[in-house]
């Protein structure tokens, strides 16, 4: 934990005065601006929440905790990736530490567990959950989201495994929770649009112990293999797979977070040759990311990823907001709207936000390679501007239901 | 109850009564979850203290009273007076069903049979996506509003919680101290000689796994009307496991000693945890104190204290 103990106890202190007294906080116009990190630090999704963390301390300690010339002051809450929990940290963050504006939360449940209360409260919140609905059928006004839904990434993949590497049947397989759902689905539907079958849909449980009886039960004369998985399941997934000697058979390829920079360092020779695709990588050669990703990996030790880059880019795009408004956090109304105006250059690439307040942004196609001892995700292709709603009419993607398990129907599976 | 024991309770609750005039809306909101959990503790320990039942599937009975409130008052257009009803309703025909099934055993059987029985519902919640929208949840759901007051408020839901937990607690009491409560714990010491005696024991088992069903259905109403947001996580076994360590560590069989293990819980998951980080740890770490100094739990243990003190002043 880079959040070192002094810091912890004076961050505590902090809160505990503003606890006592809140109505003197709120009045007074010149001080910090109070920011709550809604992350995940216990439980199977405590990887990507600890690097969502030290990526948004870097960033503002970049800043010399200061954005738009107002001091800033972080307040970090773990949810646990409990639905419940994360609710009542909202609550903490928002009537107890007075926060200005909410980062997170990290999982899609969460981020529907408090998407009432984010109205109710009207808490600007940069959300790095995928849900796709919060920013589609129900968008939520008080929301932006610099990452991506969770199918954002996969429309390209899908486009990308059809057109240019030529499969024409493929199994799709992820955890079994909305993201999940939601990123197999786009997958399946730009695939199948564009000439794929999808043979085999699998959902492992989010904790499921051991893959044994997936990966047994894998059509082998597939071209290919999607892997939607989270956390350390791609990770974990993977080993199996090639464990069991199917790697020569069916090739793998993946989502957003499956061969995610942060699993990548546990990986050895099996992962080299994946294509996967993401809205970052640590390999992007802009001149902010040349020197995010090296100075993050000296300090960390490891390239960041996924959930790192991801408060990294929000953090940009506060940044960017708040100098729109003069750091004046307190006029709610007036932030949420230069949030949405937001263009801006980040780590990943250029980033503005649709009427529904979720990112267009660059999507890459990464390739595992080893370089410099390491395996890195080489970047092969840059789908820019990619939108939520993929080449799709914003109106008619609405008009369908969310994605889901079920939806769009999976015609082609073989029993 | 002792003179002095009611006198304590008596300015518990004057205090409980006052804490909206007194407390942040955040600490008002802990409370009200902080009641919620000890109405589902204290329903549980009617099971595992009077009835020396142990179940890990209590949190089901929250889930199904949740799940119906919801679906309701979002997909059928229903006021939120019929849903609570029906919630109520169904959280008890599911305890008649399950309890028919679950007693044929007792001991480890019927610990595993609950469990069973809760992870099944808890898969239907995640698979079942049509009615439960599976692992989105379902958002959107409006509170009730009694008697036209509008509960949006943090202090007006928090008085009502509190009204209803003191219902609940009397009512929970007045079971245990009935003549079926002692039939209740004649079971749990004795089964063969009080099936001798003439009671029928598994019918005395039936009704008190219903009642606290019941009441584990109330708990599930307020936590649904509460997070206004319903998950297939609020009945896993997590929250099962949770209501019985609040149990155990208050004290079973005690009226106070889950109001007193909620506590404890909610205050470690929701409030310590904001100060440390590994905050699980530190729950161990007060389970393995508990069990150490005060094995039976919190109230028995201040109890036995309390009586040292006074024998040693005699």
């Amino acid at each position: 934990m880079k959040m070192n103990r002094r810091d912890l106890v004076q961050g505590v202190a902090a809160s505990a005065i503003g606890a006592l007294a809140p109505a003197a906080a709120r009045a007074e116009d010149g001080g910090p601006i109070r920011i709550g990190l809604l992350t995940v630090k216990t439980g199977p999704l405590a990887s990507g929440g600890i690097d969502m963390e030290r990526a948004l301390q870097m960033f503002l300690k970049e800043r010399g905790d200061q954005l738009a010339g107002r001091k800033i002051d972080l307040i970090v809450a773990d949810t646990g990736g409990v639905p419940a929990t994360a609710r009542t940290k909202t609550q903490e963050l928002v009537e107890r530490n007075n926060v200005h504006c909410l980062i997170g939360p990290l999982a899609a449940f969460e981020a529907l567990a408090i998407d009432d209360y984010i109205r109710q409260a009207q808490v600007p919140t940069l959300s790095v959950a995928a849900a796709e609905d919060m920013t589609q059928r129900h968008p939520n006004p008080w929301f932006v989201r610099a990452t991506s839904t969770s199918a954002q990434c996969a429309h390209p993949m899908a486009d990308y495994c059809a057109r240019e590497l030529k499969y024409k049947r493929m199994i799709t397989i992820a955890d079994d929770i909305a993201y999940g759902h939601e990123m197999c689905a786009g997958f399946q539907r730009v695939f199948e649009e564009n000439g794929g079958k999808i043979i085999q849909k699998l959902f492992p449980p989010l904790t499921a112990p051991d893959y044994g009886a997936f990966v047994a039960d894998l059509k082998t004369d597939a071209d290919a293999i999607f892997l939607g998985f989270a956390g350390s399941n791609g990770f974990r997934f993977l080993r199996q797979f090639v464990e069991y000697g199917l790697k020569d058979k069916i090739q793998p390829v993946g989502g957003m977070t499956a061969l995610d920079e942060s699993v990548l360092r546990n990986m050895g020779d099996e992962a080299l040759g994946i294509v996967t695709s993401c809205w970052y990588s640590a390999e992007l050669q802009n001149p902010i990311n040349q020197k995010f990703a090296p100075a993050f990996r000296k300090q960390f030790g490891y390239d960041p990823g996924f959930y790192a880059a991801a408060t990294y880019v929000e953090g940009a795009v506060l940044e960017a907001a708040l100098k729109t408004i003069g750091g004046k956090a307190e006029d709610k109304p007036a932030f949420m709207k230069a949030l949405r105006d937001v263009k801006v250059d980040t780590a990943r690439g250029p980033v503005s936000f649709d009427a529904y307040g979720n990112v267009v942004g660059n999507v890459y196609i990464r390739k595992v390679e080893r370089k410099d001892g390491r395996l890195v995700n080489s970047i092969i292709k840059t789908y820019p501007d990619v939108s939520q709603f993929w080449t799709y009419d914003p109106k008619q993607f609405l008009a369908n239901p969310v994605y889901s398990r079920t939806w769009p129907p999976a015609g082609n599976l073989e029993k | 109850m002792s003179r002095a024991s009611l006198i304590l309770a008596l300015t518990a609750l004057v205090a409980l009564a006052l804490l909206p005039f007194y407390a942040g809306e955040y600490f008002i909101n802990l409370a009200s979850q902080i009641l919620i959990a000890a109405i589902f503790a204290s329903s549980l320990n009617l099971l595992v203290g009077y009835g020396g039942l142990t179940s890990l599937g209590h949190a089901a009975f929250v889930g199904v009273s949740a799940y119906v409130f919801a679906w309701l008052t979002t997909h059928a257009g229903a006021g939120p007076a019929v849903a609570a009803a029906a919630a109520l309703v169904g959280a008890t025909i599911v305890a008649c069903v399950f309890g028919l099934v679950a007693l044929r055993a007792t001991g480890l059987g019927f610990l595993m049979i609950t469990l069973a029985f809760s992870q099944i519902l808890w898969g239907l919640a995640y698979r079942w996506a049509s009615v439960t929208n599976g692992d989105n949840g379902i958002s959107g759901i409006p509170r009730f509003s009694p008697f036209g007051l509008s509960l949006d408020g943090a202090a007006a839901f928090y008085w009502f919680t509190l009204a209803l937990c003191v219902i609940a607690f009397a009512a929970i009491a007045a079971f245990a101290s009935s003549a079926f409560g002692a039939a209740l714990r004649g079971t749990r010491d004795e089964p063969r000689r009080m099936a001798a005696l003439g009671h029928d024991v598994r019918l005395i088992r039936w009704i008190t796994f219903v009642y606290a069903g019941f009441w584990a259905g109330v708990a599930g109403l307020l936590y649904v009307n509460y997070n206004k947001f319903i998950h297939p996580s609020a009945m896993s076994i997590t929250n099962s496991a949770e209501g019985l360590l609040a149990v155990i560590a208050g004290g079973s069989g005690t009226l106070a000693g889950p109001i007193v293990g909620a506590t404890l819980i909610m205050l470690l998951k929701n409030y310590v945890s904001a100060y440390v980080e590994r905050w699980n740890m530190l729950l161990g770490f007060v389970f393995v104190a508990i069990v150490l100094i005060a094995p039976d739990g919190v109230i028995p243990g201040l109890r036995r204290a309390a009586a040292r003190i006074r024998g040693g002043r005699k």
